[in-house]
């Protein structure tokens, strides 16, 4: 299990409190999707994803960066059970959607440079530790069912 | 690989923020040791304390090869071969950790550039980040 400091959750907590999951969700996975544009082969199905404005544009790409990031938001409410809040979901992305799980720490590195962009000078070092130690554990539950 | 559009945005980018090469180089430092403490190790002969003399400059030092490593690209290897040495043999730096600085300084420069800090603007910086670390890696064995 993982283990928080207070500061820690104070600092999580602030960050979430900063992010408009309808913005933020569709920046953070077109972002994913043109930085990394080997994760665009999961998202063959959504259409036009030749160009960066053709991404950006993408209105099944947005709609899915919410659906992400409203499942990487359930964690803040189970801090202290990440592991089997996400047991199902590590199912799903691992024998229904196949995804390498080593793409997930992608995803959260973009959400996190998203993060920054919006808060700027307000992400302190300190809350940039506490948030990635919150993804890394995000992303190692969701990895955790694969086999 | 990198697009001449790429070359020129990440020219760019070093240009613009060449004035702050002191205050970016050492935020990203900072970022990193808090982040990944394990990269303290190297700079117990140093201060680095926010705001301390020798996280300054050596930020700026940083920064200024970074953007110097730019202007030529293509001769990355050349020009850098002296990097590469002082990295290898000296410095014994485990390569990993300049994957957890570039990453620092992609949030450094997000968070100074906000919404400039655009999707092709990051690719274009990573890829360029990835491309000097693999070099200065090159002498490591």
């Amino acid at each position: 299990m993982v283990e928080w400091t207070a500061a820690e959750r104070r600092h999580v907590e602030a960050v979430w409190s900063k992010i408009d999951i309808d913005v933020c969700g569709p920046l953070a996975l077109q972002r994913c999707l043109i930085v990394y544009p080997w994760t665009q082969r999961y998202f063959g199905s959504f259409g036009d994803l030749s160009t960066d404005a053709a991404i950006v544009g993408n209105p099944k790409v947005a709609k899915h960066g919410v659906v992400a990031l409203t499942g990487l938001r359930t964690a803040l409410d189970h801090m202290d059970e990440i592991k089997s809040t996400y047991a199902a979901l590590s199912v799903l992305h691992s024998e229904k959607l196949h995804v390498d799980p080593d793409n997930f720490r992608l995803l959260c590195e973009c959400l996190t440079i998203v993060v920054a962009g919006k808060m700027g000078k307000k992400l302190s070092p300190e809350m940039q530790a506490a948030w990635q130690k919150y993804l890394c554990a995000v992303v190692s539950a969701l990895g955790r069912q694969y086999h | 690989m990198l697009s001449k559009q790429e070359k020129e945005l990440i020219i760019e980018i070093w240009t613009r923020l060449t004035p702050l090469a002191d205050r970016i180089g050492a935020e990203a430092l900072l970022r990193m040791f808090t982040s990944y403490p394990g990269t303290k190790t190297y700079f117990s002969h140093l201060d680095i304390t926010p705001r301390s003399a020798h996280l300054l400059s050596h930020g700026q030092k940083i920064f200024l090869a970074l953007a110097e490593g730019s202007k030529d690209i293509a001769n990355l290897m050349t020009n850098l071969a002296p990097l590469q040495t002082y990295h290898a043999y000296q410095l014994r730096i485990q390569p990993n950790n300049f994957k957890l600085f570039s990453h620092c300084m992609i949030v450094t420069l997000a968070c100074f550039m906000g919404d400039r800090f655009t999707p092709s603007s990051h690719a274009a910086m990573d890829k360029y980040l990835s491309a000097f670390s693999a070099v200065l890696g090159e002498k490591f064995r």
